[in-house]
């Protein structure tokens, strides 16, 4: 039966997701964003919550939730990829941030969770996992990476320089992407869990951004860096028919979070200009025409459908991964479509705003700087559409390039 | 041709319905000679089928009925429909697959859509669905997204067909929704019936800044009757219809829904062909000085009525801008990947397969967001916010969509040998037009 709320069963959840949000992310939100690369010491405890959360089955706002489920009985699921979605976009309509810092709660830990095995699933357990793709040279064409692996006894030496990596220096482990053979393309690419403290793994600097300063951003440098061989995610060999689908297959599932804190910001921007210009006597009128209202409210009406757009097609992508369906075509429609919604959201709330939304003094201009970057990492805006169109016109990456 | 071969082609119930119609003059302004006349001045032409029926009230039941909230749910996140919306979704598809896209340019360019289409609408039962059994009708279940898929399936076939053969159960579920009972026992065994009447509920009117909650339509009281005057716009088959339900600002209460049989006095159709929706035959409907007993008021005049009506006619033209949406999609996908230009199929371009990329995306947005206000609808859940978001993005992806999709196939777009070019002027519609339809 066909019914788009929030799912009864999740609605706790959401709630202390929000309760977070509102009561230890929003006061801190400005803190941070001026002190950037000092660490938010009020995230560990919440990363005990969630840990917490995590435990009790329901997800939240956790990485690990974006793991596929065994199949278990038919019928209509929802699980942990959409109270993960549901609790990401609480989350961040608090900071976005903050979010990408929570211990614990990093796209390594994502990574981890969707292609490693049991054993390591244990080993790795309750440590935070940062994600190293991009380098100096490459970002979204990632099979380009120059990153080597090279088998030595029971470890593989790696070689190679990390740009970008979110939480790279607060984590405690790095997955970091490789290749064993430069001249064999994607299959060659495999991922590589690697210890903080690994000699030949270096920090090399902290970046400083237009957004998301809460979060550390890192780069990396490996050097001869040894790593157990028993720390490769998922199979070793070079498998030239799946290969690179194995490590991509983790994006269906880590884009719709994306998705969701572009959601979760965009309502924030939404709402709070909403509440700015209510000051100033302007309101939507949800039962008259757009054209039948002030122009302030008729594009405060405009954004909301888009956001309104977006927000489903979030849901939308993490209920297909909770039911087992192939969800890559929706996975990539949600984050295209949330990542530019926010961006062009966020900056409109700021023009209506003026000076107010301009300003310091209120977050919004704060939410327009962090927009930007969610509809640029995880896969940018041009990569989501090559999925798409790809997939729709039934195209080749070497026919439609 | 003759006109006794004119007659029959139009089939015998085609010429009991227009039996009381200055019938010459009708198929003579049909030819193409006198078409601008028959567009542009075709006023006077009386409720063509106004003395085809007499309403006659059935027994009351004494309450009017009303369909069931559907039942609360598990409470989960589902995006699936029931296996009977699948079967209705089948049927309305394959209907709009063989016979309603097959006539959509014949019925485009002549204004009207063939009798026997209309029929076979009637046949599928789109009136009867939501009428209560015990009233003869099929309906138990408040079923806005089953109305919903259905009306998307059908603008898959063609809008403007879709729209002709929706606008008689606008009425229906108006009566269904808003009726008391002896309004309900009046009308509803007809639209349940074999032969049913040709209705459209008529809010729309012709001004810039056109706003449903300021009609220029008046409903003044007269003892205990109401004097309507006004004029209505892009009112559908209006010409055939033999009852209309008619929003009129009632003095002193709001704007208001009255039930108005087509014999009334003072009643008169004009031809108002647009831009699109043009197989609904549109026209406008001259409301001068038209008596109606107490007994036509629908809804008691209660604002919420109206605003319950003005939100579910979103609802259903934002359904109509899927399915239409969705046929452009399905349409440019084959002709980009064949359609060869500098040695490789022009989908092999960015600048063309984002612009398929973005319909698909911003299609599944608006098909998402029509679907949770219905289904807000169906739990009677407020839902006037989010029919206004799916309204929001019907007016907005809807046209962009249209453009796009005539811009991807060029030139060839541009002309009728595709039926992009009609996907583009009925999208523009279907973001703006009130009324005329209902989930």
């Amino acid at each position: 039966m066909i019914h788009l709320e929030t799912p009864s069963k999740f609605r706790a959840l959401v709630e202390q997701a929000h309760q977070v949000a509102a009561e230890i992310f929003r006061p801190n939100s400005r803190r941070y964003d001026r002190a950037e690369h000092e660490y938010p010491k009020e995230l560990d405890m919440l990363g005990a919550l969630l840990d917490g959360m995590n435990a009790s089955g329901v997800g939240g706002a956790g990485a690990a939730g974006v793991r596929r489920e065994s199949a278990h009985g038919e019928g209509n699921r929802n699980g942990t990829n959409l109270s993960t979605a549901l609790g990401t976009m609480e989350l961040c309509w608090g900071d976005v941030g903050f979010l990408l810092s929570m211990p614990r709660q990093g796209l390594g830990n994502a990574a981890i969770a969707s292609v490693a095995s049991e054993e390591q699933l244990q080993r790795f357990a309750g440590r935070w996992a940062a994600m190293a793709i991009t380098e100096p040279h490459c970002g979204s064409d990632s099979a380009a990476i120059r990153t080597t692996a090279r088998l030595d006894g029971d470890h593989y030496v790696l070689n190679g320089d990390k740009i970008f990596v979110t939480a790279g220096a607060r984590a405690e482990l790095v997955v970091v992407w490789a290749t064993l053979d430069r001249s064999a393309g994607r299959a060659a690419i495999k991922s590589f869990v690697v210890e903080k403290g690994t000699p030949g793994f270096e920090l090399v600097r902290l970046e400083h951004k237009l957004g998301i300063r809460a979060s550390d951003t890192a780069q990396f440098a490996l050097r001869d860096c040894r790593v157990p061989a028993a720390n490769l995610l998922g199979d070793p060999a070079i498998n030239v028919e799946k290969g690179f689908a194995g490590v991509m297959q983790t994006f269906d599932n880590t884009r719709p979070l994306v998705a969701a804190m572009a959601v979760g910001l965009a309502r924030a921007c939404i709402e709070e200009t909403q509440r700015l210009l209510k000051a100033v006597g302007v309101e939507i009128d949800y039962d008259r025409p757009a054209h039948a209202q002030p122009a302030a409210a008729a594009e405060l009406l405009r954004l909301e459908a888009d956001y309104e757009a977006a927000r489903l097609l979030t849901l939308q992508a993490a209920w297909m991964a909770d039911n087992r369906k192939p969800n890559s075509l929706q996975a990539s429609q949600a984050k295209a479509k949330a990542g530019r919604a926010c961006v062009d959201i966020a900056l409109k709330c700021v023009e209506l705003c003026g000076s107010a939304g301009y300003g310091e003094g209120e977050l919004l201009e704060k939410w327009a700087r962090d927009a930007k970057i969610l509809d640029i990492f995880e896969g940018t805006q041009q990569i989501q559409l090559l999925i798409i169109a790809r997939r729709l016109l039934g195209k080749t990456s070497a026919e439609l390039k | 041709m003759g006109v006794v071969q004119r007659v029959m082609g139009l089939g015998l119930r085609a010429i009991n319905r227009i039996a009381g119609s200055p019938l010459l003059d009708r198929l003579q302004l049909r030819r193409p000679a006198e078409r601008a006349l028959y567009h542009g001045a075709r006023v006077g032409f009386r409720g063509a089928a106004a003395a085809t029926r007499t309403f006659k009230a059935a027994q009351s039941l004494g309450r009017p009925l009303r369909p069931s909230r559907g039942a609360g749910g598990s409470g989960l996140f589902d995006l699936t429909p029931s296996e009977e919306q699948l079967l209705l979704q089948a049927a309305a598809r394959q209907f709009a697959d063989r016979e309603l896209r097959t006539a959509a340019a014949t019925a485009d360019a002549e204004c009207q859509a063939p009798p026997s289409l209309l029929r076979g609408a009637d046949e599928l039962g789109l009136a009867a669905l939501g009428i209560p059994e015990a009233l003869g009708g099929v309906g138990g279940e408040r079923a806005a997204v089953s109305n919903v898929l259905v009306a998307e399936a059908l603008a898959h076939g063609d809008l403007g067909l879709a729209f002709a053969c929706l606008a008689p159960a606008a009425v229906s579920q108006a009566l269904v929704l808003w009726g008391d009972a002896a309004q309900q026992a009046r009308y509803l065994p007809d639209f349940a019936g074999e032969h049913a009447p040709v209705a459209a509920l008529a809010v729309q009117e012709a001004q810039p800044l056109f706003d449903p909650f300021a009609l220029r339509t008046t409903a003044r009281r007269d003892g205990t009757d109401f004097i309507l005057s006004g004029v209505k716009s892009l009112v559908p088959r209006a010409a055939q219809a033999e009852l209309f339900v008619v929003a009129a600002q009632l003095d002193g209460a709001g704007p208001a829904l009255f039930i108005v049989e087509s014999s009334s006095a003072g009643l008169t159709v004009e031809a108002e062909p647009a831009m699109g929706l043009r197989a609904a035959a549109t026209a406008r409907l001259h409301l001068g000085d038209v008596r109606v007993p107490a007994a036509a008021l629908l809804g008691g005049a209660a604002a919420e009525v109206y605003r319950e009506c003005i939100a579910l006619s979103r609802i259903a033209w934002s359904a109509l801008a899927t399915g239409t949406a969705q046929a452009a999609l399905d349409y440019v996908i084959p002709y980009v990947n064949e359609r060869s230009a500098f040695g490789e199929p022009i989908s092999h371009r960015q600048a063309v397969a984002f612009a398929v990329a973005d319909i698909s995306i911003e299609l599944e947005g608006l098909r998402l967001t029509t679907w949770r206000a219905a289904s807000r609808a169906d739990r009677g859940d407020p839902f006037a916010r989010e029919a206004a978001l799916a309204r929001r993005l019907a007016a907005d992806k809807g046209a962009r969509i249209g453009s796009d999709a005539v811009q991807l196939l060029g030139g060839h777009g541009f002309v009728k040998e595709h039926p992009v070019e009609r996907w583009y002027r009925d999208l523009r519609a279907a973001g703006f037009v009130e009324g005329a339809v209902l989930v």
